[in-house]
């Protein structure tokens, strides 16, 4: 990376929409406190949604606050306050395999990185263009079956999950049959 | 500054802190942020790609189901979560061995 041409306001906010997102990641792996990862999540996934609008992603980027910020995170946190006893809060977040795991994910990063870098990309000229009208059309279109795929996996983890999630219920005609 | 390397270096830094959640902790709804913070590394991959090296749709259509899958396996994992609350008294992936033989 050259740092001798800045395009300052625009690099200044891209560098700090990533410094938000990687330090809200790195947060999330290492907060005690799961409660406090789940936020640090929340500014990780609104730092992904700047970046799509740097990639020319718009109704990408609106994509990911409504779901992943109105409906992910809602659920994660749904889940934590239903799952965890609020009195051990302290005590939510138990990590094991620290170093090993550290040593691993430092180095894969390095090598990632190291790739990432020394790969030449046939790199095109960039352009900023709506996307949704063309993403819409491309839905109905080319990609109408994996829209429907899609629609219907939605429904049946719907289903699943009200199914799965439902408190068992004493049926006492079953137990009379049972008893039977 | 703006370049596609950029935006590789930061989500390969969103998989590893993620793949460290998912080997780390015990508790399974945070594995289960580890595993949101891994398809989002992946997502923002496939719009970077998209963006620099080819001008078609594919790559941000792509990432749209991806966040569709993430909402359906998030939806039934906090379920299943839930039930194993329910029945062991805790979220701790440890405690649900129950199938073993």
């Amino acid at each position: 990376m050259d740092l001798s041409n800045i395009n300052f306001p625009t690099d200044l906010v891209f560098l700090w929409i990533a410094a938000i997102t990687v330090g809200a990641a790195v947060l999330v792996c290492l907060l005690p406190n799961i409660i406090h990862s789940a936020v640090s999540l929340l500014f990780a996934l609104g730092g992904v949604a700047g970046l799509y609008l740097f990639l020319s992603a718009d109704f990408l980027a609106a994509t990911q606050m409504l779901v992943y910020i109105g409906g992910i995170m809602m659920l994660l946190l749904f889940a934590v306050f239903l799952s965890n006893r609020i009195q051990d809060v302290k005590l939510s977040n138990p990590a094991r395999f620290q170093l090993p795991a550290a040593v691993l994910c430092i180095l894969l990063f390095g090598v990632l990185s190291l790739v990432a870098v020394t790969t030449p990309f046939p790199v095109k000229e960039t352009k900023y263009l709506p996307t949704t009208a063309t993403i819409g059309e491309l839905l109905m279109t080319r990609y109408l079956l994996p829209f429907e795929i899609a629609s219907v996996l939605l429904l049946a983890a719907l289903i699943g999950a009200a199914m799965i999630s439902r408190p068992t219920r004493k049926n006492p005609a079953l137990d009379q049959e049972d008893g039977k | 500054m703006m370049t596609l390397q950029a935006f590789l270096i930061i989500s390969a830094a969103l998989f590893c802190c993620g793949l460290y959640t998912v080997m780390t902790r015990q508790n399974g709804v945070a594995v289960l942020m580890g595993v949101e913070l891994i398809l989002n590394a992946a997502n923002i991959n496939f719009v970077a790609f998209a963006h620099y090296l080819s001008h078609v749709m594919g790559g941000q259509i792509f990432a749209i189901f991806i966040i569709v899958i993430a909402a359906a396996e998030s939806a039934v994992a906090l379920a299943i979560f839930l039930r194993l609350y329910a029945n062991t008294g805790s979220v701790e992936i440890d405690t649900a061995d129950r199938l073993k033989g």
